[in-house]
């Protein structure tokens, strides 16, 4: 986890040189302020892992001499399928195609949205089909 | 129910694990599996590259005299937008971290899966609604949006810009956003959360370094994309003049939003490609990747500094820092030029075997020098004061997409068997190849002359000058030279369907997508190989010759590997 937390820290301190010698010379704000929004998006995930790193023991794909069986156990929670994405991907679909030809469209493409948030959420807790 | 999985073996073959799931077109909405869905993003690219090569013959017919009646001169400018909107939103992204990167990523570090499977099919659902999207433009009153690639403001407003083609220029844009920032996110968990047991970072493939870079990049540099674009809506429809000198907004800032996601963007679309060619590269020159660290910071530093460059596509507006963005366009070249040097050595002393997807890579490597050495011309403010919005412009981008084009075929020749379990017919490939490369070489060099001379970009009609004519006219010739290579391919595709088997590692693959089967199984792995280098598969194939770190080799050793 340290290699990940240095390279994440790493961004951030350049970015944040970068924008304290953009912001100084040019004096315009946009580059400034996205340049001060990439240093803190290296910052704040590289912050929390570096905290982490120094916490917890090296995992398996951490340690240079780890075996398979070494690394043994559960890995995670996999759906096999979902129907939800499709539902949450044509409710967006539907929404867009509403900003641009009818407001009317957002009511179905909403609901879509809506009902794949809850669907999804529920299929994560109960496991959904294989 | 959900699949709760555990590590597979250490080498010992396990009982097949067979998976029972939705067939037909069900199994295609409703898979979450990387493998489907990297499949998925894979046809719906490819699509898009034809027509997106489509819309680029008919530009180049247009152009092959300077009063060219082939398209009107509204439909030209629709078909130039469209032509770079497909190719580069639609296309090269999506194939690079969408395509291989999703097929490709989990496999290569020893994953069952992406880490967010369900959020991985949103970005393809997203993705596909939002080509669909985009292309609907040229089915509504006014047509498809006009305003070139980059949508500058105050071309883009509502008042110079009406109808619904624009509107779903930006609906498009915001979904395939979405969908890209979803897949970055997804990319970087997956990488550092799931990696194999003894798969440090720095073991990992610099195609999977590479797409990690990516993925950071695409976090940094979309989400202030979809921010632009959501502001340019709000000006189109909502009375808000963000773009608008006459309500107190400011146009250039449309250019400084939309560069500080193009530039990365431009990386962001050829890092992936980088990976590609060094994996095939190493794996055709039988050799490890020469110089692996240098060449994973130099990927690190090419991704660090494309977010500092955006400015140099606005050095002729005149209001910006033109030293900064000069040195820092140019520092690019170091990085880059470590990499091109680094995969000179990876073939130095290498038993290269020129297979269609080396001579795809070796293509890249020729193809991509013309266009990286003519962008450095043009990081330097004089001289991009004379070539700004010429045809040097153009030739120089084409020069670098189609390299990554080039190298795209490679990819697809080099991981194609183990995505379908088929090889592709060899000597039709190598025909692709020959059109493809000659046929972007014809296409762009006349392009950088006529540039040179002043003719600009965008246009549909030109001064009747011979010289003009001559150069647009073999300029075209290229173009044509390049549809005829994607015909090859797809001839290839039908000619070599299921006709030769490839087993499970065809090429003697170094990684791990080669210690699977092809196709890989339902979660990738029955077993998995003990992992000491960067080359796992090659260490348990060839024990006589195996890797230490970053390409030393150590006396040989008889031993069986420990079976867990």
């Amino acid at each position: 986890m340290r290699v990940e937390a240095k390279l994440l820290l790493g961004l951030g301190l350049f970015f944040g040189l970068m924008c304290a010698v953009y912001w100084n010379w040019s004096l315009e704000n946009a580059g400034g302020v996205m340049m001060f929004a990439g240093m803190l998006l290296g910052f704040l995930p590289g912050g929390y892992y570096y905290w982490w790193s120094r916490r917890m023991k090296p995992r398996p794909e951490d340690d240079p001499n780890a075996t398979q069986s070494g690394g043994a156990g559960v890995v995670g929670a996999f759906p096999g399928t979902s129907i939800w994405p499709f539902t949450m991907g044509m409710g967006a679909f539907l929404c867009i195609l509403g900003a641009v030809f009818g407001i009317w469209l957002l009511l179905p493409g909403l609901s879509l949205v809506v009902w794949a948030l809850f669907g999804g959420t529920a299929e994560g807790r109960r496991g959904g089909p294989h | 129910m959900v699949d709760v999985l555990e590590r597979p073996g250490q080498v010992e073959e396990h009982g097949h694990e067979e998976h029972h799931g939705p067939t037909g077109l069900l199994k295609w909405l409703t898979s979450t599996d990387h493998k489907v869905i990297g499949l998925s993003y894979t046809i719906t690219s490819v699509i898009m590259l034809v027509i997106g090569g489509a819309f680029a013959e008919i530009v180049r017919a247009q152009l092959t005299s300077p009063n060219g009646h082939v398209v009107s001169l509204a439909q030209y400018n629709e078909l130039f937008t469209m032509h770079g909107s497909v190719m580069i939103y639609l296309f090269a992204g999506p194939f690079a971290f969408g395509a291989l990167a999703n097929f490709i990523v989990p496999i290569q570090i020893g994953a069952p899966d992406m880490a967010f499977p369900r959020l991985n099919a949103l970005s393809y659902w997203l993705y596909l609604t939002g080509s669909i999207t985009m292309l609907s433009g040229f089915f509504v009153a006014g047509g498809a949006a006009n305003f070139g690639w980059v949508a500058y403001a105050p071309l883009s407003n509502s008042a110079n810009t009406p109808g619904a083609g624009a509107d779903l220029w930006i609906g498009a844009l915001l979904l395939t956003g979405f969908s890209a920032i979803f897949t970055g996110v997804n990319l970087c968990a997956t990488i550092f959360y799931l990696r194999a047991p003894g798969m440090t970072m720095f073991r990992m493939p610099i195609f999977t370094w590479n797409l990690l870079i990516t993925a950071i990049l695409i976090l940094l540099a979309f989400p202030v994309l979809t921010a632009g674009l959501i502001m340019l809506y709000c000006d189109r429809h909502f009375g808000t003049h963000i773009y608008s000198v006459v309500g107190g907004g400011v146009p250039v800032l449309w250019q400084h939003i939309f560069w500080f996601w193009g530039h990365p963007e431009v990386y962001i679309l050829a890092i992936p490609f980088f990976g590609m060619v060094t994996e095939i590269i190493a794996v055709f020159s039988r050799r490890p990747v020469f110089g692996y660290k240098g060449m994973i910071f130099a990927t690190i530093s090419i991704g660090a500094l494309s977010l500092g460059v955006w400015a140099h596509h606005m050095f002729t507006t005149g209001v910006v820092l033109l030293p900064f963005f000069s040195i820092m366009s140019l520092l690019i070249a170091v990085p880059t030029g470590i990499k091109f040097f680094n995969w000179i050595g990876t073939m130095w002393r290498g038993q290269v075997w020129f297979s269609t997807a080396m001579l795809m890579a070796l293509g890249f490597l020729a193809t991509f020098l013309i266009g990286g050495l003519t962008g450095i011309y043009l990081a330097s403010p004089p001289l991009d004061f004379f070539t700004h919005d010429t045809y040097f412009v153009v030739a120089h981008f084409h020069s670098v997409v189609m390299a990554l084009v080039l190298a795209g075929f490679g990819g697809l020749y080099y991981w194609g068997p183990k995505i379908t379990g088929y090889m592709l017919n060899e000597p039709l490939g190598k025909i692709q190849f020959w059109f493809l490369f000659i046929g972007t070489q014809v296409l762009t060099l006349p392009q950088y002359l006529l540039g040179l001379d002043g003719m600009p970009r965008r246009v549909a009609i030109y001064p009747n000058s011979p010289q003009w004519k001559t150069l647009n006219v073999w300029s075209s010739v290229g173009a044509v030279m390049i549809g005829v290579s994607t015909i090859i391919f797809v001839v290839n595709l039908v000619y070599s369907w299921k006709r030769y088997p490839a087993g499970d590692n065809p090429w003697d693959g170094q990684t791990l997508e080669w210690f699977t089967t092809s196709p890989p199984p339902h979660h990738n792995f029955y077993r998995l190989p003990q992992i000491r280098s960067e080359r796992p598969t090659w260490d348990y194939n060839h024990p006589e010759h195996r890797s230490l770190a970053h390409g030393h080799h150590e006396e040989p050793v008889h031993e069986e590997v420990p079976v867990a």
